[in-house]
């Protein structure tokens, strides 16, 4: 089996597609109204300074030199002065970046967490109490607004109870934790949700499957038939699902970053979008870009390596 | 082991009646009984029942209503036990699905496949249940067996993953094999090998087999006696020489009569004129009457009972001595 070809010939078929995402970061970081000069300097800004400011920052070039530049610069890594913070857009970034990866990472685990088993009682005890119950309660995760969530577990939890901080990020790795595990718990509510319906659907249909039958009539015990033959199964749809929900994840973070003010790349983005940053709105599209590219690929890979009809 | 007496059948079924939500009754009294070592063939036009039966046997159908006995070694299958029932599948009685395609699970290799109903059976080690396995698989003629193993399902021809499920339902050595149409997808040379496989089993080990299939020819072939079902019910059952010779059913003469000529061995059921019946609320009719040439108002007055018309021999069939005897069987 020629695997690895296959995982390098992926890995180049998403080369265009990052080319394809600097266009459109760079066309829509442009059609925002208003512009930068003015967002930096107020609306008392003489015309000189203005046109000053415009020349140093290379904004009156043609939009093909400034996106020559930054499709150049991007491939190297570098992304330029932030034009409200002052510092390389990198360093912000890579400051910002890990934030946001542990909150999602986090989420994802806490979704996983309360999903899975849920899914495997209620597709156990399908339209019987239990299964009707979870998932009225995973209805109502998922038909919440996140903002409205977060304001919830903020308002009961932080400032309620004084179980978690109202926001911030910590010192160390277990301060973060703490910090992150309400907005994580937030962004987990609706993703578990999906998660838990998806998986309860994909059981109980390969519990009807003609080989999930020839399995019983295998004489196969039920903890065999269920963890061999049908978890497996509705494994694989589960995982390409999770994955593609990552990229919204992101777009929650956004939110949720904000209201636990957390400092992210969520957070960043919003701020970098009312001071018209353009270095940094772009440089971040591009990057949360090829973080869902990536996550895509990965899913694939684990997609082909738990079905074997799948050609990677 | 405890030695069986002559006489005791491993499966009986008695008066078997299988009913989906809301009213739609497929099995309506169905009865037969396999002794060790004979071979049973289950004949009948599609949608007759013969898969629902098989799998209500194995109590593995889904959202029905299964009333009657199936009685294995006398014990009722209906009312066993979880630990029993699990006992008793694949090891007492297992099965060859019709769709090798779909009864294999499509993720996990063939090996393992065979493997986990060698687990399930025996107390072999891991290192002689993958010899058995290669062994299994060189006796369906899979070649180059050991290799096999690694195989997924997709990666297998038709033919090879028929003969994989055959494989994987002899694993663990059953007392009666109940195999649905388990030639069908093969071409005329791998049938015979199969076949002769599975009379070898019969002969060397007593193992008992029921095969439901269209074909004619093969049960003339390879059953001792046979059970033919009509709209869900047993038109007539009786020794496939006697059966062949002198119909005593309707059906089953218009059944032969629809045959191919004698020069072919081996003949699929060719559809016999009129439409196969609607199944749905049992009728209080002979469900052939429709397409019958000897129908008589009396066969629409009631449900014909089933009648010992000679030794062994039932039908019911109200014109069972008007049909004619066939020529050169
Ligand atoms: N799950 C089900 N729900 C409702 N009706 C069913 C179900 N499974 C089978 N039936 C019906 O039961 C009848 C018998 O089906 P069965 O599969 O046993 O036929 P068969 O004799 O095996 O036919 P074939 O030769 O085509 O395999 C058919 O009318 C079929 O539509
Ligand atoms: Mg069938």
């Amino acid at each position: 089996m020629n695997r690895a070809g296959a995982i390098v010939g992926r890995i180049a078929q998403i080369i265009p597609t990052f080319f394809l995402i600097g266009v459109v970061v760079f066309v829509l970081a442009r059609l925002l109204p208003g512009d930068a000069v003015s967002a930096m300097l107020g609306d008392r800004a003489t015309d000189e300074a203005v046109r000053r400011i415009t020349h140093q920052l290379g904004l009156d070039r043609s939009m093909v030199a400034q996106f020559l530049t930054f499709i150049g610069q991007a491939a190297q890594g570098h992304f330029g002065q932030s034009l409200a913070f002052r510092v390389p857009v990198a360093s912000l970034i890579s400051e910002r970046l890990p934030v946001t990866l542990l909150l999602t990472l986090m989420a994802t685990l806490i979704a996983m967490c309360m999903a899975l088993p849920l899914a495997f009682v209620a597709a156990m005890n399908a339209n019987r109490w239990p299964d009707i119950l979870i998932r009225a309660v995973f209805q109502v995760g998922l038909s919440s607004p996140v903002f409205y969530v977060g304001l919830v577990l903020l308002t009961v939890f932080a400032a309620g109870l004084r179980l978690f901080p109202v926001g911030g990020y910590g010192e160390g790795l277990p301060a973060h934790l703490y910090h992150l595990f309400l907005p994580a718990l937030t962004l987990a509510l609706s993703f578990s949700a999906v998660i838990m319906r998806t998986l309860r659907g994909s059981i109980l249909a390969v519990l009807r499957a003609e080989f999930v039958d020839f399995a019983r009539a295998k004489g196969l015990s039920a903890r065999v038939i269920l963890l061999r033959h049908v978890l497996r199964s509705a494994a694989i749809t589960t995982v390409t699902l999770v994955g593609l929900h990552i990229g919204s994840l992101l777009g929650g973070a956004v939110i949720t970053e904000s209201v636990f003010a957390v400092p992210g790349v969520g957070r960043l983005m919003v701020d970098s979008i009312f001071s018209r940053d353009y270095p940094v709105i772009q440089a971040l599209t591009l990057v949360l870009a090829v973080l869902v590219s990536l996550t895509f690929l990965a899913t694939d890979l684990l997609h082909g390596w738990l079905d074997p009809r799948a050609g990677v | 082991m405890t030695p069986l007496l002559p006489m005791t059948p491993l499966l009986e079924v008695r008066d078997l009646a299988i009913t989906f939500a809301p009213a739609a009754r497929v099995v309506d009294g169905v009865d037969f009984r396999i002794m060790p070592g004979e071979v049973l063939g289950l004949v009948g036009e599609s949608g007759s029942g013969k898969s629902v039966t098989l799998r209500a046997l194995l109590r593995l159908l889904h959202g029905a209503r299964v009333e009657g006995h199936v009685l294995w070694k006398g014990r009722d299958v209906l009312a066993m036990p979880d630990a029993e029932l699990r006992a008793m599948r694949g090891r007492g009685m297992a099965a060859v699905f019709q769709e090798p395609t779909a009864a294999l699970n499509p993720v996990l290799p063939i090996g393992l496949q065979i493997d986990e109903s060698l687990a399930a059976h025996t107390d072999l080690s891991g290192a002689a249940r993958r010899r058995r396995a290669i062994e299994l698989l060189g006796e369906v003629g899979i070649a180059d067996a050991a290799r096999r193993l690694g195989a997924y399902p997709h990666e297998l021809s038709g033919g090879q993953r028929q003969r994989a499920m055959i494989a994987i339902a002899l694993a663990a050595g059953p007392e009666l094999l109940l195999a649905d149409e388990p030639t069908t997808a093969l071409d005329v040379t791998i049938q015979d090998q199969i076949l002769a496989l599975l009379l070898r089993l019969v002969a060397d080990r007593h193992m008992g087999l029921l095969l439901v299939t269209h074909d004619l020819g093969v049960v003339a072939e390879t059953c001792d006696r046979m059970v033919v079902l009509y709209a869900g019910r047993v038109a007539e059952a009786g020794s496939v020489a006697d059966l062949l010779r002198q119909p005593r059913h309707a059906y089953t003469d218009a059944l032969l009569r629809s045959m191919p000529g004698e020069g072919e061995a081996r003949t699929r059921l060719s559809p016999i004129p009129g439409m196969a019946p609607k199944l749905g609320r049992p009728l209080d009719a002979c469900a052939f009457v429709p397409r019958c040439s000897y129908a008589s108002p009396e066969c629409s007055a009631h449900r014909p009972p089933m009648v010992a018309v000679e030794p062994r021999r039932l039908s019911a069939c109200i014109a069972w001595n008007r049909l004619p005897a066939r020529v050169a069987a």
